[in-house]
C-alpha cells in the first residue's frame, strides 16, 4: 500500500502503476493542473513541488521535479503543491512577494518558482538582507527556468518572501500546523508495509539483494533523476521498480578508519552541506551539480551507478582515491572506484549487486591535517544546472616548488571517468612552470582523445583541459592572482 | 488609470496554479492524444510507410496520412511550403508523416516509436554557404540602396570587409505548442489554442478540414511564453487536433513533448553577414555594402519579411550616406524558421554594431565616439537605406544621458586599468543603443479590433484581437479603457482571445499588440462613452461639459450622481446600444517593395545598454558584471510591465549571444533537443548590479495610443552591448593584435577559439 498525504488529504493506493510519476498523477489523476509540465526531464522546475518528511522529528522541506519523481517515493511524506499554499482570503508570502515584485509574465514558471521560494523560506531562517542573498537566492532558484521575466523580478521577491517569513513574528500556516503534520506523518511511518503493486520498498540492504534475486529485471531506484529519464523522454515502461529510499542502512556518512564513508543512497543535497566543510571546492562543484531539485533527490551512488562520463562525482572520487563497497546477497567486495568503470556505461557492477558504500580517505581532503590541496574545476556553457562539458579534478601536495605528488582525473574526456595516469607521472616532483606544462600538454593528449558532441567540440574538450593545468599553476603558485569569473565580484 | 504599475491581470491566477493554461483545461471522459510521426532522415524520398506496428499499439484508436486530410494539406502562412503530412519529399528531419490519436498522451508519443518508413535518403543542405554558392534560396534576394556604395567604397579614406556569423534561437516558451479541439453538431471545430495568430489558425483549420471559417472558432485565452514561436508554428498543433475531432467526434488534445517541440518547430534564423565598409579617419562612414544571408530552414514560412527586417534594421542608429544591402533568404535542410522577437532586426543590427566596432578597433578610438559620430541627424543625414525620413530621433539624448548615469568613461578607463594588471581575466565594457521600427512591414496586418459590451450592472466585458502571452497586453488595454470611461480596471473583464468575437485579426507580433488593440479598445470605448455623455445629459438634463465619467459614476457638477450599476442600469432602460466594436489602422505608413523605398514604420522605439563583463582566457567562460539600461517607451501606460519586457527582453538577448547555441549533426539531426544540452540563462546569469531605467518625459511624436511606444522586441537588441563587451575584452586579452573575429553565440569555446586565432597569429 502506498500511503502519503497530498496537501492535507491522505491518499492510500495499490494501483498506481510504479512508474507513474507525480506529475502525471497530480495533472492526469488528481486534476491539480497549478503544477506545470514545461520539459519532463527535471532541467525546466516549472513542476516543481515541495516533499515534506519527518527528519528527527523535525518536518523538513525539500523542493523536488515532480516530472522525474516517482509517485512511489511519496511514501510516508506530504506533498505540498502551489494550490495548497495561500490559506483562504491570504496568499503565502513566497506568493505575494511575487504578485508584488511583478514576478510573473506568462506564468507558466510561475507556480515552479513560488514553490522553490517557499521551500527557501522554510530552509534558510535569516532574513535575505543578513545573508549572502544573491548567492543562497540562486541556489534555491537555479533549477527553475523563466523565459520571460530576465529573473530580476523573481530575485527581487524571493528576497521580499525571505524577509517576510523571517520575522520573529511570522510563523505561516504551515509551522502554525506543525505539530499535527508531525502526528500525521508519523502514523504514516508506522505502516509497515514494503510495496504498492510492483514498487518495492525493501528497509534492509539484505530485502533489496533478495528481491533483486527474485526480480532480474526489475529496476534499482535511487533518487530516480537519471532513471526517471527512461520513462519520460525514451518512453520505456519499467514493470518493477525497487527502491532504495526506505533503506536507512544506505543513507548516511559517517567517520570509520580514517575514512569518510558514504552510504550509497546518501542524496547529493547533504553529501553538498557535509563536504563544503571540508574543501571549497567541493562545496562550488556541488553547488553547481543539477540544482537544488535534482540534488534533493539524486543519490551519490546514483550517480557513480548510472556510470555516465560526464557525471561529476566519480571524476572527484577518482581523485580523492576513493574506494567503493559493491554487495550481492552472497559476499561483499571493496574496489577502488577508478577500477569500476570499464567502457561507456558499463562497469564491474554484476546483476546481482548494488553498491552499498563509497569510502574517501580523510587524508585526501584539504581538512585533514596537512591535508592536500584539492582543486576542482567544472566547465560547462551555463552557470546553473548544467552538464559538464569537462570536469579536472587534482589532488595535489606541494614540496617547495614541486608537486610531490598528485592525483588527478578527468570526465567528459573518455567514454568513462578516467584517471590522467601520463599527466600526474609528468607532473609529480617538477613545479609547475611554463616548461613542465608544454610536457603536461602532451601529456594530457596521451591520456585523453574526446569528442565532440552538443556540450563542446574535441578541440575546446582538450584546449581547455591544457588551460586549467595553467590555472591550477596560477592557483598553486600564486594566490593573488584571479582565475574565476564565477567568483568575480567587483 | 493608465501609466499605473499594476499587477499583470492573471498575477494572482499564475501564483497560486488556477491560471487555466490549455492543457490544463479540464479533462473529458472522451479525450484523445496526439503524436506525430516525423521522419529520421533530413532530405530524401518517402519509399514506403508501414504503420501496421504503430496501430497495433497499446490504446492507439486512429492514424492520419497525407490521404487523410479532407481539403488542402499546404499550411504555409504567406507562401506554400509547408504540408502538415508528407508521403513524399522529405526536406529536414522530424518532418511530419503522419500522426497517431491514442487514449494517453504516453500512449501516443510510444506508439509513433514503432513506425516503419523506409526512404531513399539525399545529401541534405545544412549551411549558408552552399546555399549561396548554388543560389539555392526559398525566396528571391532583394537590395536596398540609397546613394552608390560600390563607386564610393574605392574613394574612402579607410575601408575593411569582414564576415560574421550569428547563431539561431530556440524559443523555449515554457508552455509547449498545445491545442485541444472539439467538434461540434455541424461538423465544425472549437479549438483553443497557445497561439498568437488565432485568425491564421481558423483559415487553416478551415481548409484542411475543407469547411468554411464560420465553422472554425480559435480561442486563446493565454500563453505560457510565445516570442514568435507560436506566431505560425501554432498552427499544426491546432489543424491536427481538429482533424482527429471531427474523424472521430471526440475531444482531441495535440501537445507536443518539449523534445519534438524543440526538433519539429522553427527557430531564429542564423545569419551568415559579410560587410565591407569605407570611412573617414574621424570613423565617419561614407560607404557601406552588407550581404545579410539568412538560414530559412526548408520553407519560406515568414522568411521573407524576416529577413527584410534585418535589412530594415542593419542601419541601426547610423546615417550610412551610401548603402548597398542584399537580403537572401538561404533554403536548407533544416526545420522552418520562423518569428522570434525582433523578427530578423536583431541579425541586421549586431551586424551594423560589429561595423563600428571595427572601425573603432582600427582607429584606436573608443566605440562610442564612433557611433555618436555615425548617429542620425535631426535634420540632416536623417533618411534610411529604405528612403525613410528619421524624425524624433531621440538616440543621441539617450545615449548622452547613459553614457553620464552609468558613469561609462570612467569605468573604461577602470578596466583598461584592470585589464593591465590581471592577467588570467579581462574585462570589457560596451555601450550600444537601439532603433527598432514599430509597425508591420505587410502594410494590411496594421489594422486591430475591439469588442466591448457594458452590462447593466455597470460591469464591462472586454475582449480585442490580440494575444495574452505574458508581456502585460490584457491589463494595459484594460487600462486603456478604464482611462477612457471612467470606469475602475476592476470592473473590467478581460476575456479570451476568440475568432467569433473580434474577426481577421493580425498575429500578435512585431510589438503592435498595443498599438493597434489598444487604441481599437480605445475608439469602441469613446463610442461608448459618447452614447453614455448624450444619456447623461438627457437623464440630467445638463451640459456634456459639465458632466464626467469616474471610478464612482456619473460626476455632475464635482458631485456624483449616479453609480456605474445605476448609470449602465438607467442607459439600458432607455435603450441605449451598450456594445460597441472599435477599429484601427495605423496611418500614414507604405512601402513599395519593388523600388525598396517608403515609410514602412509608424514610429521607431529607442534605447541603449551599457554592459560590462568579464572574461577568464584561459576557458573562454564569461559574465556580465553590471547592466545599465535606458529605454524609451513613451508615455508608459503601465511601468512596471514595460520595464518586465526590457528586462526580459534583455536576458534573452543575452541568452541568443551567449550561451543558447543550436547544434546540428552532419546528417541534419539537432543535437541540442531538449533543455539538458540547449541552455537558457538561468538566474545566476543576471547582472548583480541591474539598472533599468525609462526614458523620462517623452511622449510619442506619432498620434499611437495614450503616445505610448511598442516594447516588446526593442530591448532584445540591447543584449549586442554584452556580445560587443566581450569582444573588447578578448582584444585586451589579446593585446589588440587583431580584430577579434566573434561569431554569435559567444558560448565559452567561441571565446576560446577567438582568443586562441588571436593568439596564434
Ligand atoms: C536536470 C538534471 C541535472 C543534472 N545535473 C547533473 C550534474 O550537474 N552533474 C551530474 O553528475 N549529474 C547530473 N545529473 C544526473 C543525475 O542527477 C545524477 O547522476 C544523480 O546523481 C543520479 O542519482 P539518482 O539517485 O537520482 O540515480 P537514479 O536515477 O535513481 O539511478 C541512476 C542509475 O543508477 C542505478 N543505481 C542507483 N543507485 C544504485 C545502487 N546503489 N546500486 C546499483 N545501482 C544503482 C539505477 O538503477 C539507475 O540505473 C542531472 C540530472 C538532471 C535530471
Ligand atoms: S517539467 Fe521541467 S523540470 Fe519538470
Ligand atoms: S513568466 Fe513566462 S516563463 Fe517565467
Amino acid at each position: 500500500m502506498l500511503r502519503f498525504l497530498l496537501n492535507d488529504t491522505l491518499v492510500e493506493s495499490d494501483e498506481l502503476s510504479p512508474d507513474l510519476t507525480v506529475l502525471s498523477y497530480l495533472r492526469d489523476y488528481q486534476g491539480l493542473c497549478g503544477t506545470k509540465e514545461g520539459c519532463g526531464s527535471g532541467d525546466c522546475g516549472a513542476c516543481t513541488a515541495v516533499v515534506v518528511s519527518l527528519v528527527n522529528d523535525k518536518l523538513c522541506y525539500r523542493s523536488i521535479n515532480t516530472c522525474i519523481a516517482f509517485v512511489g517515493s511519496l511514501h510516508g511524506c506530504q506533498l505540498l503543491t502551489v494550490e495548497h499554499l495561500a490559506s483562504p482570503g491570504k496568499l503565502h508570502p513566497a506568493q505575494q512577494a511575487m504578485v508584488d515584485c511583478h514576478g510573473s509574465q506568462c506564468g507558466f514558471c510561475t507556480p515552479g518558482i513560488v514553490m522553490s521560494i517557499f521551500a527557501l523560506t522554510k530552509n534558510h531562517t535569516r532574513p535575505a538582507a543578513a545573508s549572502g542573498q544573491r548567492d543562497v537566492i540562486d541556489q534555491a532558484l537555479g533549477g527553475n527556468l523563466c523565459r520571460c521575466t530576465g529573473y530580476r523580478p523573481i530575485v527581487d521577491a524571493a528576497r521580499m518572501a525571505l524577509d517576510a517569513c523571517c520575522s520573529s513574528s511570522y510563523r505561516d500556516t504551515f509551522s502554525a500546523e506543525a505539530a499535527a503534520t508531525i502526528a500525521q506523518l508519523k502514523s504514516l511511518q508506522s505502516d509497515d508495509s514494503t510495496a504498492h503493486g510492483a514498487f518495492y520498498r525493501p528497509r534492509s540492504i539484505a530485502a533489496v539483494c533478495e528481491l533483486r534475486a527474485q526480480y532480474p529485471d526489475a529496476s534499482i531506484l535511487a533518487g530516480g533523476t537519471d532513471l526517471a529519464l527512461l520513462v519520460t523522454q525514451r518512453h520505456r515502461k519499467l514493470k518493477q521498480i525497487i527502491s532504495l529510499q526506505h533503506v536507512e542502512e544506505l543513507n548516511y556518512c559517517t567517520e570509520r578508519d580514517a575514512h569518510w564513508c558514504i552510504g550509497a543512497a546518501y542524496p547529493l543535497a547533504d553529501f553538498q552541506q557535509h563536504f563544503e566543510a571540508q574543501c571549497v571546492d567541493i562545496g562550488a562543484l556541488l553547488k553547481r551539480f543539477g540544482s537544488t531539485q535534482v540534488r534533493n533527490r539524486g543519490t551519490v551512488g546514483g550517480n557513480i551507478a548510472n556510470a555516465s562520463p560526464i557525471g561529476d562525482l566519480p571524476p572527484l572520487l577518482i581523485a580523492l582515491r576513493a574506494q567503493l563497497v559493491l554487495q550481492s546477497s552472497v559476499e561483499q567486495r571493496v574496489i577502488a572506484i577508478e577500477d569500476y568503470f570499464i567502457d561507456y556505461r558499463k562497469t564491474v557492477l554484476r546483476a546481482d549487486e548494488i553498491l552499498v558504500e563509497i569510502r574517501i580517505p580523510q587524508s585526501s581532503l584539504p581538512a585533514a591535517a596537512d591535508g592536500p590541496i584539492v582543486k576542482i574545476y567544472k566547465i560547462s556553457k551555463r552557470l546553473d544546472d548544467d552538464i559538464s562539458a569537462a570536469l579536472a579534478v587534482f589532488q595535489l601536495t606541494m614540496k617547495g616548488a614541486e608537486v610531490s605528488s598528485l592525483s588527478a582525473a578527468f570526465g567528459g574526456m573518455a567514454a568513462v571517468p578516467k584517471r590522467a595516469v601520463a599527466l600526474e607521472q609528468v607532473l609529480t616532483g617538477k613545479p609547475l612552470d611554463e616548461a613542465v606544462l608544454a610536457l603536461a600538454d602532451a601529456a594530457l593528449e596521451a591520456d585523453f582523445k574526446p569528442i565532440s558532441d552538443a556540450r563542446a567540440s574535441e578541440w575546446y574538450r582538450l584546449q581547455v583541459c591544457k588551460n586549467l593545468l595553467r590555472r591550477l599553476a596560477v592557483e598553486v603558485n600564486d594566490s593573488r592572482t584571479a582565475t574565476r569569473v564565477i567568483d568575480y565580484v567587483g | 488609470m493608465s501609466g499605473d504599475s499594476r499587477a499583470q491581470d492573471s498575477a494572482v491566477k499564475h501564483v497560486t496554479g488556477a491560471a487555466v493554461y490549455v492543457d490544463d483545461i479540464s479533462r473529458t471522459s472522451d479525450q484523445k492524444y496526439v503524436a506525430i510521426g516525423g521522419s529520421s532522415i533530413a532530405c530524401g524520398q518517402i519509399e514506403s510507410i508501414d504503420l501496421t506496428d504503430v496501430l497495433a499499439s497499446e490504446g492507439v484508436t486512429d492514424i492520419v496520412t497525407v490521404d487523410d486530410i479532407p481539403g488542402h494539406c499546404d499550411i504555409g502562412p504567406v507562401f506554400p511550403g509547408d504540408p502538415l503530412m508528407t508521403s513524399g519529399a522529405v526536406d529536414f528531419m522530424g518532418q511530419a508523416i503522419f500522426a497517431v490519436l491514442a487514449d494517453t498522451a504516453d500512449n501516443a508519443r510510444r506508439a509513433v516509436l514503432s513506425a516503419n518508413i523506409s526512404y531513399h535518403e539525399e545529401t541534405p543542405l545544412l549551411d549558408i554557404q552552399t546555399a549561396i554558392e548554388n543560389k539555392i534560396y526559398v525566396r528571391p534576394p532583394h537590395r536596398m540602396q540609397r546613394g552608390n556604395a560600390q563607386d564610393a567604397l574605392p574613394d574612402a579614406q579607410h575601408r575593411l570587409a569582414g564576415v560574421m556569423t550569428v547563431g539561431g534561437q530556440e524559443h523555449f516558451y515554457l508552455e509547449g505548442q498545445v491545442a485541444i479541439a472539439r467538434c461540434d453538431e455541424d461538423g465544425g471545430v472549437h479549438v483553443q489554442s497557445s497561439n498568437q495568430n488565432p485568425t491564421e489558425a481558423q483559415k487553416l483549420v478551415a481548409e484542411v478540414l475543407a469547411i468554411p471559417m464560420n465553422a472554425v472558432v480559435i480561442e486563446t485565452r493565454r500563453m505560457g511564453g510565445g516570442f514568435g514561436g507560436k506566431e505560425t508554428h501554432a498552427n499544426a498543433s491546432c489543424c491536427f487536433a481538429a482533424l482527429f475531432a471531427v474523424r472521430n467526434r471526440c475531444t482531441v488534445v495535440c501537445r507536443l513533448s518539449r523534445r519534438d517541440d524543440m526538433i519539429m518547430t522553427g527557430k531564429r534564423h542564423n545569419f551568415q553577414n559579410r560587410y565591407e565598409a569605407g570611412y573617414k579617419s574621424t570613423g565617419e562612414i561614407e560607404a557601406l555594402c552588407f550581404e545579410l544571408a539568412g538560414q530559412c530552414g526548408s520553407s519560406p514560412d515568414l522568411s521573407d519579411a524576416i529577413v527584410d527586417r534585418a535589412m530594415f534594421h542593419s542601419d541601426n542608429a547610423y546615417y550610412l550616406p551610401n548603402v548597398q544591402i542584399d537580403g537572401l533568404r538561404c533554403k536548407s535542410n533544416t526545420v522552418s524558421n520562423t518569428a522570434f522577437r525582433g523578427f530578423g532586426g536583431p541579425q541586421g543590427m549586431i551586424a551594423m554594431e560589429t561595423v563600428i566596432d571595427e572601425i573603432a578597433f582600427s582607429l584606436n578610438l573608443d566605440p562610442l565616439d564612433v557611433r555618436k559620430r555615425n548617429f542620425y541627424g535631426e535634420t540632416s543625414r536623417d533618411v534610411t537605406p529604405y528612403h525613410q525620413q528619421i524624425t524624433d530621433f531621440n538616440v543621441p539624448a539617450i545615449v548622452d544621458q547613459l553614457e553620464i548615469d552609468s558613469d561609462y568613461r570612467r569605468r573604461r578607463e577602470a578596466i583598461i586599468a584592470f585589464n593591465k594588471s590581471s592577467a588570467i581575466l579581462k574585462k570589457g565594457i560596451a555601450l550600444t543603443p537601439v532603433k527598432f521600427g514599430i509597425s508591420f512591414t505587410a502594410t494590411h496586418l496594421n489594422q486591430g479590433g475591439a469588442l466591448l459590451h457594458l452590462y447593466s450592472d455597470g460591469t464591462l466585458h472586454l475582449n480585442h484581437g490580440g494575444t495574452e502571452m505574458g508581456q502585460g497586453l490584457f491589463i494595459k488595454v484594460a487600462q486603456i479603457v478604464s482611462a477612457e470611461l471612467g470606469l475602475a480596471v476592476e470592473r473590467i473583464k478581460v476575456s479570451a482571445t476568440r475568432t467569433d468575437k473580434v474577426p481577421n485579426t493580425s498575429p500578435t507580433a512585431a510589438s503592435s499588440g498595443t498599438d493597434i488593440n489598444g487604441m481599437a479598445a480605445l475608439r469602441a470605448a469613446r463610442e461608448l462613452k459618447q452614447r453614455l455623455l448624450s444619456h447623461v445629459t438627457e437623464t440630467f438634463d445638463c451640459a456634456e461639459s459639465s458632466v464626467q465619467l469616474s471610478a464612482a459614476g456619473v460626476v455632475l457638477n464635482n458631485k456624483v450622481v449616479q453609480t456605474w450599476s445605476e448609470l449602465a442600469h438607467s442607459a439600458y432602460m432607455a435603450r441605449v446600444p451598450l456594445s460597441a466594436t472599435g477599429y484601427y489602422k495605423t496611418p500614414e505608413i507604405y512601402y513599395d517593395r519593388d523600388n525598396a523605398r517608403g515609410k514602412p514604420f509608424l514610429y521607431y522605439a529607442n534605447g541603449a545598454a551599457v554592459s560590462e563583463v568579464i572574461i577568464d582566457t584561459l576557458t573562454g567562460e564569461s559574465k556580465i558584471l553590471r547592466a545599465d539600461i535606458l529605454h524609451d517607451v513613451g508615455q508608459s501606460i503601465n511601468p512596471a510591465i514595460d520595464i518586465g519586457q526590457i528586462e526580459g527582453g534583455y536576458i534573452q538577448g543575452v541568452g541568443w549571444l551567449t550561451n543558447e547555441e543550436l547544434v546540428w549533426d552532419a546528417g541534419g539531426r539537432l543535437l541540442t533537443d531538449g533543455p539538458a544540452t540547449y541552455k537558457i540563462p538561468a538566474i545566476s546569469d543576471v547582472p548583480e548590479q541591474f539598472n533599468v531605467a525609462l526614458l523620462a518625459d517623452s511622449p510619442n511624436a506619432a498620434d499611437t495610443v495614450m503616445r505610448s511606444k511598442a516594447v516588446g522586441e526593442p530591448p532584445l537588441m540591447l543584449a549586442i552591448s554584452v556580445w560587443s563587451a566581450i569582444r573588447q575584452a578578448v582584444a585586451a586579452a589579446t593585446d589588440s593584435v587583431a580584430f577579434p573575429q566573434l561569431n554569435a553565440p559567444a558560448t565559452p569555446e567561441e571565446i576560446l577559439r577567438c582568443l586562441s586565432a588571436l593568439k596564434s597569429r
